[in-house]
């Protein structure tokens, strides 16, 4: 079977495969270290289960930030009773005090940048 | 006969499954109210929130010690940034002139007592706004209780609203905010580049049954905030018993700052 | 037929590359303008909307002139204009897409753009105005496309076409009147406040578009071997003229409104453009030169034998053209503005970086204009060879 142009695309197949699979082999060897956010000290519980917050902590604040400005509903009843504000700045951070050691540990490690932070005031020692 | 029909098989397969692929949406919003949020029970509630301003009791104060209590308690709780450029300021609430805040009142003759005076201005909260009319995000848009609010995580900065409002009440984030900021509040957000803000009644306040700052921080109880749905709030009392005025009356919008002349 | 763009004359080629070196600097400027905020413009807290909006303002108008083609043709069988109607809908699609490109720059957050659609809001009109130039940017491109590929393959084209074309000339009508619509329901804006401000952007409309037609009709003849006709040429200037005069009307009708009423909220706009206000009249060179260039357009267009000798018309479209893009580029937006609601005066001229964007914006719509039309007169050619 003759490549037309097979000295050109054989090569190029391969330089392409170098490529696109160098994320893989880049960091060859060495261990990403894993993301270790900090966690509250007095408080066990948050809004949520844990597995819930890990999984949909996202749609939770996009739905909450929602409902606070546009309904004006700011308190929320827990499924374990109890009652928390509806506020980054003012709830979530009154327990995860630092957005260094808990928000980013897991944010950096993934490379994402959540723009609530353009808006939201993160304390100040921790920035 | 037999190739149209398997055609039309398979075209009514495939709207059927997309119809299906919709079903999981349509159960998350069916599912949405939940009663897990509600409001604070000190929350004010009202029908129809409005402020009554007696200038002539700010005047007193201003021939005495130049006051600005009202604007400072504002603009520092909510992290309104000190810009410098007029061109590019923002502002919540402010003073302009008479003739300036009442075109449409000003002439010759007007009384002595009025002209070049400093009236405290912001957002009227209108109960008809034109801004929320045009808004195409309703980033802007009105309550129930009659506060225009604004949604900072909608709003596309469009600009449109700011071309609506007849009273220029509005201003535009034409940079990044956060440098100009004195001392940043730790318990309220600022805002981003690229978005519209005004004075927002101080809603996160009355949702927790404190008044709106500038009426708390009026050493001379000339800012009256109160419910003009309630006819025994002192708002609709001053109402009945003063002559009160309001800016630019005749354009339909019917905003709720009242002032005492 | 799109592979038909890639084959041109060196001429061609060099036309594109400096189009995208125009495109390049003002993506630059852009990128500035994403990092730093639209600070970077000349617009204020009293004057919001700028050049950027201005210029989606006059372009809204030149897309609709695609109509004024289309209408004659389809509707009353004026056979002259067949050969240039895809001209007239190319030159909507490209008009059309540089309106959606200023509104898009314009935009604090424009990486919220789809919150428009997220969160339909039918009481406002932009969201009006986003459906009709999205609708008339889709039926221009099918249409234009579907008919021209047909004339190439020698075939009829497809019978769905017609009901499409039957919707593109009302559609017409609409993407300005809607947008006419955004200024005019503002209840604290005064200059914009006037019940003819819709019809004063068809009659800019109808002139400015067809003017331009008109010039880049010659530029076809020019540079290539398909010739639209001079009575298709012929028929589009009497159309300038009309409009042009109708333009000029409804001016002068502002002009008497605010003047013989002595309503001093209706003549502050006419007064700061025409003569300044309170010492500012940053505009008022700009609107003499408006008012010299109708005159002239006026003049050689309503004079039989300066219309039809194609120099003298060239030079009334030139001017009819530039000056509705100073009435409705410049003047309208920016004026609506002044004084603002506090009966003062912040007046605006935009900066560099914004002009340099904007003149990309225009670069790119004119890269998208000679591709659609190296397209379509390459076909044309084609037909006209066999």
């Amino acid at each position: 079977m003759k490549i037309y142009d097979g000295r050109k695309i054989i090569p190029g197949i391969l330089i392409a495969a170098v490529i696109f699979s160098f994320p893989f082999w880049l960091n060859f060897g060495k261990a990403a270290v894993p993301p270790k956010p900090k966690l509250p000290k007095e408080v066990k519980n948050c809004v949520e289960p844990t597995t819930f917050m890990r999984t949909s902590h996202m749609q939770l604040l996009n739905e909450w930030r929602d409902i606070v400005v546009r309904e004006n509903f700011r308190l929320f009843a827990a499924p374990d009773g109890k009652e928390h504000l509806m506020s980054l700045q003012n709830g979530c951070l009154k327990c995860h005090e630092s957005k260094a050691d808990f928000c980013d540990q897991c944010h950096n490690y993934l490379d994402i940048k959540p723009y609530c932070w353009d808006c939201h005031l993160a304390p100040k020692e921790n920035k | 006969m037999m190739e149209k029909s398997r055609r039309d098989f398979l075209k009514i397969g495939g709207i059927s499954a997309l119809g299906l692929s919709a079903l999981p949406a349509l159960s998350v919003l069916a599912g949405k109210k939940q009663p897990a949020f509600k409001l604070s029970d000190k929350a004010l509630e009202g029908k129809r929130w409005a402020m009554v301003i007696d200038m002539k009791k700010c005047w007193e104060k201003q021939k005495k010690e130049g006051c600005k209590d009202c604007l400072l308690a504002c603009h520092s709780i909510h992290n309104v940034p000190e810009i410098d450029n007029p061109k590019r300021e923002i502002k919540w609430i402010w003073t302009e002139p008479y003739e300036n805040a009442f075109p449409n009142l000003e002439y010759e003759y007007t009384k002595e007592v009025l002209k070049d005076k400093p009236f405290i201005v912001m957002c009227n909260h209108c109960s008809k706004p034109p801004c929320v009319r045009v808004c195409p995000t309703k980033a802007t848009f009105q309550r129930k209780d009659g506060v225009v609010m604004m949604d900072f995580h909608r709003c596309i900065g469009c600009r449109y609203c700011m071309a609506a409002c007849p009273y220029g009440s509005r201003s535009f984030n034409w940079g990044d905010p956060r440098p100009y900021i004195k001392k940043e509040n730790m318990e309220f957000p600022t805002r981003t580049k690229g978005v519209v803000e005004k004075c927002n009644f101080c809603a996160e306040r009355l949702a927790v049954g404190l008044k709106p700052a500038c009426v708390e921080a009026c050493k001379a109880g000339a800012l009256v905030f109160g419910d003009l749905g309630d006819p025994n709030s002192e708002v609709s009392k001053l109402l009945k018993s003063n002559y009160t005025i309001r800016r630019k009356n005749d354009l339909g919008t019917e905003p709720n700052i009242f002032y005492i002349i | 037929m799109l592979d038909l763009a890639f084959k041109g004359s060196k001429r061609y080629w060099r036309w594109l590359i400096f189009l995208l070196a125009i495109i390049g600097v003002g993506a630059a400027c852009y990128l500035l303008q994403l990092r730093e905020g639209l600070k970077i413009t000349g617009m204020s807290r009293d004057v919001s909307w700028g050049f950027y909006i201005g210029q989606f303002t006059f372009l809204v108008g030149v897309a609709a002139s695609a109509v004024m083609v289309v209408l004659p043709y389809y509707l009353h069988n004026v056979k002259e204009f067949g050969r240039i109607t895809i001209l007239g809908e190319f030159l909507a699609v490209a008009s059309v897409m540089m309106c959606l490109l200023f509104i898009v720059i314009d935009l604090g957050r424009p990486m919220r753009l789809f919150n428009v659609l997220l969160h339909p809001t039918p009481n406002s009109i932009l969201f009006w105005d986003m459906i009709v130039l999205n609708g008339y940017l889709f039926l221009n491109i099918v249409i234009g496309w579907t008919v021209l590929h047909s004339e190439k393959k020698d075939v009829p084209p497809p019978k769905w076409v017609k009901p499409l074309i039957y919707v593109s000339i009302p559609w017409a009508i609409s993407i300005h009147t809607v947008t006419a619509f955004l200024y005019a329901g503002l209840p604290g804006r005064h200059y914009w406040l006037t019940a003819i401000m819709a019809a004063r952007f068809l009659a800019s409309a109808f002139c400015s578009g067809p003017a331009l037609l008109i010039i880049l009709c010659f530029l076809v003849k020019k540079y290539t071997k398909f010739d639209p006709g001079d009575k298709a040429i012929n028929k589009l200037s009497n159309i300038v003229t009309y409009a042009l005069l109708v333009s000029v009307f409804f001016v002068l009708l502002e002009v008497f409104t605010a003047f013989y009423s002595q309503v001093p909220g209706h003549m502050h706009g006419l007064e700061y453009l025409f003569v300044g206000l309170h010492g500012h009249g940053k505009l008022v060179p700009f609107m003499w030169l408006f008012t010299v260039l109708c005159i002239v357009a006026v003049a050689l267009l309503i004079n039989p034998n300066t219309r039809k000798k194609e120099k003298t018309l060239l030079i009334a479209c030139v001017a009819t053209f530039f000056a509705m893009w100073l009435e409705k580029g410049i003047a309208l937006v920016v004026t609506g503005f002044i004084p603002n609601p506090f009966e003062q005066i912040t007046e605006y001229m935009p900066t560099a970086p914004e002009l340099a964007i904007t003149l990309a914006v225009w670069a790119t719509g004119f890269l998208i204009l000679t591709v659609l039309y190296k397209v379509a007169i390459s076909v044309k050619e084609e037909i006209e060879a066999l």
